[in-house]
């Protein structure tokens, strides 16, 4: 267990080493677009001499650097900053936002996850069949479409008759029951977008397996096909399908802006979008930087967990 | 004391799909096995052996069909059984070991677990499942026998992982088990304890066995009877001592023909050696491989490296081509100190030494022709363009004896194996070198390609004055071709000199060792071997 902490330790050092790189770049970025916080606060009323005072008071003339690191060490003590648009603090405007996305996100993988690796199983198992041909045309389809319009198909079909609500209405004091209910259709647009990828890499990495000796060997001992492909391919196969799951999870945190803009569903993406335009830098930061710790995170649980199916990485001889 | 008929085959058709086409594997083969018998199953790769041995188990692997004819096992037709029903026969009452036991037990699950298996899909309780496993592996002479089983397979020795398999195979005391090469990829050392311990575990339970192998000298051992086959056609069946005695057909006999081709004396080494080995001390990060290991390699002769696998064979040659810098020593070439790291060499020095290696089908890039492949060192090392070029390629398939017309457009797929591996010779052949290295390259094929490849060899060597070093674990191959003998045991050389010296005995202890453990001919030798050492021991 010591190799797994000693690599676990490693890799969350090279994860925070990757997240200043990441807070350099977005900061950098930041930096390059035109105008400054200032000039978009002031707008159209703006003056030189109001420009510079309030430069001065927001610490604007101070060299990049030194406006880098206060940005970073009030990041790292949680505070974000404060947002121009609304003067709240972005901590708190995010708590909730954050909250949000990883609630629709998680709703979104606990139906696709086991689905894909569901289908991703029996396609294998009954590799060539016409369940394998239905099942790769159908996920293959949903990835086809753009999110958009499998959103508003899915509205068409299930909130045009009334099922489900086609705006999402969302609030803290809602039971889990009524918030499952209200955020289905937007769980249903990702699943449909995610799935076909991880199923597919559940089929690929266990047929893959399929003509090893160990194979051969199962199958002349009699075991059921079922057995074989759970059993003895599987757990084989288990480390390029949670590399897969973990860049789906990951684009199910980071990647839902259109679903939420469409079903005018509270999360991060949606924010993210109105803070570009409304030039909230402040914001924009903040957001960038939390979507790459979720990406730093995710990878690093999938390396974790794929050395942990290993046990050639685990027990040396 | 023959008991009652358990297989009977007859006429039996096999095809295997070779794109739009089903092509023949086996062409109407008979077989009958008697409860308890081994029969043995001979023949060159290619033959039909495997899978006639998987069709008694009413399996043909994907990409083939059982085409024609009756299987039946203890009356059972296994042609018309369900798949559940052969399932169920599987593994309990018909069992198969692998030839490679590290690429078929599954990497995934502890030994125990993969023996258990079966057991328990029987019906019988883990734990007593557990305590035959541990009781077998005892049986089987493996090491801390209640211990290893909690082991993965990476964690064991190929030699072990053998015996392991068969334990597995014996799990359900199945009445027949097909042993497929389960020696082949072993050391001589470790074979002989691999085999006696299948036999006696055979005997004991009396199980009924196909050995399927294609080394005479293992089945003489194993079998009561032995069938030999050539492209799917058997040719001869007959009971070992019959057999060995007196081979009818030629193709028999050409089989045993094999053993006798040996290069002829050379006279004694004599001026300053092509290449001298040095106090060379070598390894991988805190280990040693090698200690303090000197040889030297005569123009015109052939040096043999002999020694189980992790005897330190293979990394002399990583050394001597500088893959592998030397911790300490030196490697002289011509007279001449050569950089230790390859990096650091002239384009010259790294021409003179070139390798062929065991697998010729990893070691040739099967996106290239074959003019490609050749070309490339000429063009590389000689500089040779257009005309010049083509001439000297078609030289050299003129010189491995292959029709360079036919061959010269080919891709390394389109050949067989010992083609490819006179490919290999032809590419080490195109840099001029006066040093080749030889690293297995005989092991992998079968005896009559092997003599194919050794006989050009000699012919190179004679015509060219070629200084070989050849890296084998086969004493065989040694015998056949060698002059001078270096013995290795855990990276240091535990004797050398010519091979006349080193066959005769005095011997050192672990010479003897390796010398009495290659099978011979002789269907008593492995009881009388085991006697000699139990006797010893």
């Amino acid at each position: 267990m010591n190799a797994v902490l000693v690599m676990i330790a490693q890799r969350l050092a090279l994860g925070v080493l990757t997240l200043f790189v990441v807070s350099v770049v977005i900061f950098g970025a930041t930096e390059l677009l035109p105008g400054d916080l200032a000039s978009a606060l002031l707008g159209q009323t703006a003056t030189p001499e109001t420009l510079a005072a309030l430069r001065t008071q927001l610490g604007l003339n101070d060299p990049a650097p030194v406006r880098y690191w206060a940005w970073l060490t009030g990041v790292m003590q949680g505070d974000f900053g404060t947002s121009l648009a609304t003067r709240r603090p972005i901590a708190d405007m995010l708590s909730a936002r954050l909250g949000n996305t990883i609630f629709l996100a998680l709703y979104a993988a606990a139906i696709a996850v086991p689905l894909s690796l569901i289908l991703g199983v029996l396609a294998a198992l009954w590799r060539n069949s016409l369940f394998d041909r239905v099942a790769n045309a159908g996920a293959l389809s949903a990835i086809s479409f753009p999110e958009f319009f499998v959103a508003y198909i899915l509205i068409f079909l299930l909130a045009q008759s009334g099922f489900f609500p086609s705006m999402v209405r969302i609030s803290p004091a809602m039971g889990l029951g009524d918030k499952l209910y209200v955020t289905f259709l937007p769980a249903l647009t990702l699943t449909l977008v995610v799935t076909a990828h991880m199923m597919r890499m559940t089929r690929a990495a266990i047929i893959n397996l399929l003509a090893s000796p160990y194979i051969e060997m199962a199958r002349l001992k009699g075991v059921s096909p079922l057995r074989i492909v759970l059993r003895h391919a599987l757990p084989n196969a288990l480390a390029p399908i949670i590399n897969v799951i973990a860049i789906n999870l990951a684009y199910l945190i980071t990647g839902v802006v259109v679903v939420e803009v469409v079903f005018v569903y509270p999360g991060l993406g949606q924010l993210m979008v109105d803070s570009v335009a409304k030039r909230d830098i402040a914001v924009v930061q903040a957001i960038a930087l939390i979507f790459a710790s979720a990406y730093v995170l995710l990878n690093l649980t999938a390396d974790v967990l794929s050395t942990l199916t290993n046990p050639r990485l685990m027990r040396r001889k | 004391m023959m008991g009652d008929v358990l297989l009977t085959i007859r006429d039996l058709k096999i095809e295997g799909r070779a794109g739009e086409d089903w092509l023949p594997i086996i062409n109407g083969v008979d077989l009958t096995l008697h409860k308890g018998e081994v029969l043995g199953l001979i023949g060159e790769s290619g033959a039909g052996k495997s899978t006639l041995g998987l069709a008694a188990m009413g399996f043909a692997r994907d990409g083939c069909r059982i085409s024609g004819g009756e299987i039946n096992f203890d009356g059972i037709d296994l042609r018309k059984a369900s798949e559940r029903r052969k399932r169920a026969l599987r593994g309990q009452r018909i069992a198969y070991v692998a030839q490679s036991a590290a690429a078929s037990f599954n990497p995934a699950h502890k030994l125990i677990d993969q023996y258990c298996e079966v057991p328990v899909l029987a019906g019988i309780k883990r734990s007593k499942a557990e305590a035959e496993a541990i009781e077998l592996y005892r049986k089987m002479q493996l090491p801390e026998p209640g211990d290893i089983g909690f082991r993965y397979p990476h964690q064991v020795s190929g030699g072990q992982l053998q015996r392991a398999m068969t334990a597995m195979a014996m799990a359900c005391h199945p009445d027949l088990i097909i042993f497929d090469e389960p020696t082949t990829a072993l050391d001589v050392t470790t074979q002989i304890e691999v085999l006696a311990a299948i036999r006696d575990i055979v005997r004991e339970y009396n199980t009924a066995a196909i050995y399927i192998t294609h080394d005479l000298a293992v089945v003489a051992q194993m079998a009561d009877r032995i069938k030999i086959l050539l492209r799917g056609d058997e040719i001869e069946e007959a009971d070992t001592r019959a057999m060995l005695a007196a081979p009818r057909a030629d193709y028999t006999k050409s089989l045993w023909a094999v053993r006798s081709f040996a290069r002829p004396e050379q006279p004694p080494a004599s001026g300053t050696p092509v290449v001298s080995i040095r106090n060379v001390t070598a390894g991988y990060g805190k280990i040693d491989i090698l200690h303090d290991v000197s040889f030297d390699i005569h123009a015109g002769r052939t040096v043999a490296v002999v020694g189980e696998s992790g005897s330190g064979k293979s990394t002399v040659a990583r050394v001597m081509t500088g893959l592998l810098p030397p911790r300490r020593g030196e490697i002289v070439f011509g007279g001449q100190t050569l950089p230790p790291d390859y990096r650091a060499r002239s384009r010259d020095q790294l021409r003179q030494c070139q390798m062929i290696y065991q697998m010729a089908d990893t070691a040739l890039n099967p996106k290239l022709r074959l003019r490609e492949i050749i070309g490339r060192p000429a063009q590389m090392y000689l500089g040779l363009k257009g005309a010049k070029l083509r001439a000297r390629v078609r030289e050299l398939l003129d010189l491995i004896e292959m029709e360079p017309d036919s061959f010269i457009d080919r891709l390394p797929g389109e050949l067989s194996g010992g083609q490819k591996q006179r490919i290999g010779i032809a590419r080490a052949l195109a840099a001029e070198p006066e040093l080749i290295i030889c690293d297995e390259v005989t092991s992998a094929l079968d005896q009559i390609v092997q003599e194919g490849i050794l006989k050009l060899l000699d012919r190179l060597q004679s015509d060219l004055g070629l200084a070989y070093m050849f890296i084998t674990h086969d004493l065989a191959t040694v015998r056949a071709i060698a002059d001078d003998v270096v013995v290795m045991q855990k990276g240091r050389i535990v004797e050398q000199g010519p091979k006349a010296q080193l066959f005769a005995p005095p011997h050192e202890p672990y010479t003897e060792l390796l010398l009495s453990s290659v099978p011979e001919m002789d269907p008593d030798w492995l009881t009388r071997r085991l006697r000699g050492r139990r006797g010893a021991g």
